[in-house]
């Protein structure tokens, strides 16, 4: 039993890590697809961010500048889907797989030639990176059972970005919900037709949406690089941008939702480590890959219909041009 | 003295080679209804789309209530008092209609105070001018009479002094239409000045207090109202008399060809579309099936032509049943002597990539004439084509031609044709003139009468009760899947008609 609790609790804890890249990019493309802009570049935009975190805290050892230069850099290919699928009106899936490519075959290529690492960055000292913060009180409660455990175990101990990633919920929540912003960000997924008609510029909108795409994918990525590890690996990213997009739609694009959709995926992630080699009681060894894929199940089981149904954003991933 | 709201004179646009405005002038006075009617592609809708700031003109100016103004978006637009109802309703259905209204007008970074705003202004709104709507329901959830009224309300909120309506009444009842007119009354009387766009020669003279003709991108003639008729306007319009009336002989019915018993029919989400319906058309007439857009005559006629499966009932076709849910139906039917132009050529009736000769053989491409074995031999299929061409008027006369650039009017020709002269024992149709001009509906509604009088069955379903009342033998009405009523075109009227297509059952006879 004590053992039970005492893995819970370190499951938990790196469920907490695990789920923020996850959270973040999930918040990101709920912004893009919200505007009518299908992104299945996620996965692209965090790993340019991270590649970015890792170089440029290495040159200059602050993780706040590290994190800047991958909301720069991440901005920048967002800026270039939104340019590729706003003004060119191109087929948005395509853009976004370019973005992917290109993006994995760049980090490896520019690694290697400034680092010679086998396309990884350096490793960073602490200071280059995030540094986990200790909340008030919590060694106080330390010792107080289940709530105690809760507070200075599970929710302290983490670094900024994760604090302002869950921060980013309720935020997010309020700008659709309760801005002039959100409304027009709504409406223009849903119906450009209806925005344009009522004097609003369809353009000027989705490129709103695609830039905070784009801040929010850089700080997912700069977490993963100098948060989560101390630099950039190759494809670190290693799929979590197409969770990111399975929870998304598990969501159903909808902010506090997404925030419980990335916890489940982040806690299955990180019993699948846990698990790795640990042979159950009654079922036996379990194979990573199994519970790695549960994510992407449960989100053909929710597609397919039998949880409730997943309604897109009418007009996501529809060009739009003002002849109909 | 008159004081005019909105002046547009020389106004040019053009869209590559097609010249949609040709120094275009329209003077519409302050507080009056005025109405604008042309064929399709006459360039109507450019005018009003330049007014409302949705396309730049080339050249030509603009005066608002006196000052000349240059209006390059929506957001001018509004800003100058203009407000435009769209034919394809312009609202988001996933918002209220609190939300709806407010879009554009939220006054101010958050919205808790605008959303305050907007319903107080509503109430207001509704109470001046008999446009009561409910304001916290989701608009998915709206009749269209409804969406319409929400539409308008948006204008009124943002203070518009003009008020511009594309094609009104295209979807709705004629209680509706009614109802739509009384409240632009009400609205001109208050002192806004209305601008209605529509083809419909009734309704401009029943609502409009001037009229203006647009004819190819010109305009021909500015007319009072009260000074003119339906003849004079039609002619205006297409430039040569026309024959309103169809002249047709009294049916001589003979054996009955369809014969539809007990039809139920759900549609993919299970809601049911069609409700025990039954019908019979014999040969020697054309039976008109009557209603609202979306009331299951799509439906049925899917049904009929093999495409939708029937939950259950009976179709007798020549006394032979009809399983209309085997695989490959259609075809059969086909080969039955059935067929079917449909209600949206552009889905099912043509490929627009293709070129005219191909769309004019589609579903006929295994006939003997066109080919032999898997080849399919092009000239024959082009000379076909000529043909039909020349039969039917098409024009330009092109085989070649790709069908998407072919207007309306001569798209359906193509269909028609094709059908028509498979010489079929029962001809479906489905909107026959839904986006075709007056001089094209004229030449339909003949070779259709003249297909009965070849003894020949017809089954036809429209939303406009004028062709329904001009071609019929017989009409049956259907609302919510189930047929309100049966009348001969001798022994009914609009109203009449109206009322059932409203729902309202027969009284007891």
């Amino acid at each position: 039993m004590i053992e039970f609790v005492s893995f819970m609790v370190v499951a938990l804890d790196s469920a907490v890590r695990l789920s923020v890249p996850l959270l973040l990019a999930c918040l990101a493309g709920m912004y893009s697809e919200r505007a009518g802009i299908v992104d299945i570049g996620l996965e692209g935009k965090m790993l340019v961010a991270a590649f970015a975190a890792g170089v440029t805290a290495f040159l200059v050892p602050n993780p706040w500048v590290g994190m800047l230069a991958a909301i720069a850099v991440a901005v920048l290919f967002a800026l270039i889907h939104g340019y590729a699928s706003i003004n060119q009106r191109g087929n948005q899936i395509v853009s976004g797989v370019a973005i992917n490519v290109l993006a994995s075959g760049l980090t490896a290529v520019l690694g290697n030639a400034w680092f010679r690492e086998g396309g990884r960055t350096p490793q960073l000292p602490g200071h280059a990176r995030f540094q986990e913060i200790t909340l008030p009180g919590a060694d106080l409660v330390k010792d107080v059972p289940f709530l105690g455990t809760l507070y200075s175990d599970i929710i302290s101990g983490h670094s900024a970005p994760v604090y302002l990633c869950i921060l980013a919920v309720p935020l997010t929540w309020f700008v659709f919900y309760r801005t002039r912003f959100g409304l027009r960000l709504r409406a223009v997924g849903e119906n450009p037709h209806a925005v344009d008609t009522a004097g609003i510029s369809v353009m000027k909108m989705r490129y709103g949406a695609v830039i905070i795409c784009g801040i929010l994918c850089g700080m997912a990525g700069a977490y993963l690089a100098i948060g989560q590890s101390a630099g950039f690996n190759n494809d670190m990213t290693a799929g979590k941008g197409f969770i990111a997009l399975a929870a998304l739609i598990f969501a159903k694009w909808r902010p506090v939702p997404a925030l419980g959709a990335c916890f489940l995926f982040g806690l299955l992630d990180a019993v699948a480590i846990r698990l790795q080699g640990v042979a159950l009681p009654m079922i036996g060894q379990v194979p990573v890959q199994a519970i790695q894929s549960l994510p992407y199940i449960l989100t053909v089981i929710l597609l397919a219909g039998f949880i409730g149904k997943a309604i897109p954003p009418r007009a996501a991933g529809m060009p739009y041009s003002k002849d109909r | 003295m008159t004081v005019s709201a909105v002046v547009m004179s020389g106004i040019d646009k053009r869209f590559g080679a097609v010249h949609a405005n040709k120094s275009v002038d329209l003077d519409v006075a302050k507080g009056s209804i005025h109405g604008l009617i042309g064929e399709n592609g006459a360039g109507k809708s450019t005018l009003m789309s330049i007014l409302f700031g949705f396309y730049a003109a080339d050249s030509g100016t603009i005066t608002v209530d006196g000052k000349a103004v240059s209006i390059r978006s929506s957001a001018d637009a509004i800003s100058h008092g203009i407000g435009m109802v769209h034919q394809h309703f312009m609202l988001v259905d996933t918002f209220t209609v609190v939300e709806n209204v407010m879009l554009g007008a939220e006054g101010g970074a958050l919205t808790a105070r605008g959303e305050a705003l907007t319903r107080a202004r509503l109430k207001e709104l509704g109470k001046t001018y008999g446009l009561e709507v409910p304001l916290d329901t989701l608009v998915s959830e709206l009749t269209v009479g409804e969406l319409q009224r929400v539409e308008i309300l948006k204008a009124l909120v943002r203070d518009a002094r003009v008020l511009i309506l594309d094609e009104p009444t295209a979807v709705l009842t004629p209680t509706e239409v009614e109802q739509l007119f009384v409240m632009l009354r009400r609205l001109r009387d208050e002192g806004k000045t209305v601008i209605i766009v529509t083809h419909k020669l009734k309704e401009i003279m029943a609502v409009t207090d001037r009229v203006s003709v647009m004819r190819r991108g010109e305009m021909v003639a500015h007319l009072d109202t009260a000074a003119t008729s339906p003849e004079a306007l039609a002619e205006a319009m297409v430039g040569r008399r026309v024959v309103l009336r169809v002249d047709k002989g009294p049916a001589k019915p003979g054996a009955t060809i369809l014969t539809v018993r007990g039809l139920t029919v759900k549609d993919e989400k299970g809601v049911t579309r069609v409700n025990d319906v039954s019908l019979s058309v014999r040969a020697g007439e054309i039976v008109g099936i009557a209603g609202v857009s979306g009331n299951g005559q799509s439906e049925l006629l899917e049904v009929l032509a093999g495409l939708r499966a029937p939950l259950k009932g009976e179709i007798l076709l020549e006394g032979r049943p009809v399983e209309s849910a085997a695989k490959n139906e259609s075809k059969r039917l086909r080969k039955m002597g059935l067929r079917h132009v449909p209600e949206d050529r552009h889905r099912l009736g043509l490929v627009k990539e293709f070129s005219a000769s191909e769309s004019a053989i589609l579903g006929c491409h295994d006939e003997a004439g066109y080919g032999s074995g898997p080849f399919l031999d092009a000239a024959a299929i082009r000379r076909d084509c000529e043909v039909k061409m020349s039969a039917f008027d098409v024009r330009p006369a092109n085989p070649d031609l790709k069908t998407a650039l072919f207007s309306g009017g001569n798209q359906q020709k193509i269909v028609l044709a094709r059908e028509i002269e498979r010489d079929p024992i029962l001809l479906l149709v489905g909107q026959p003139t839904r986006g075709v001009d007056i001089g094209a509906i004229e030449f339909i509604h003949k070779r259709l009468i003249e297909l009965r009088d070849r003894g020949k069955a017809i089954l036809l379903v429209s939303v406009e009760l004028d062709e329904i009342m001009a071609l019929s033998d017989r009409i049956l009405v259907m609302c919510a899947g189930e047929i309100t009523g049966e009348r001969t075109p001798e022994r009914t009227d609009e109203r009449d008609l109206g009322l059932l297509m409203a729902g309202v059952r027969e009284r007891a006879a």
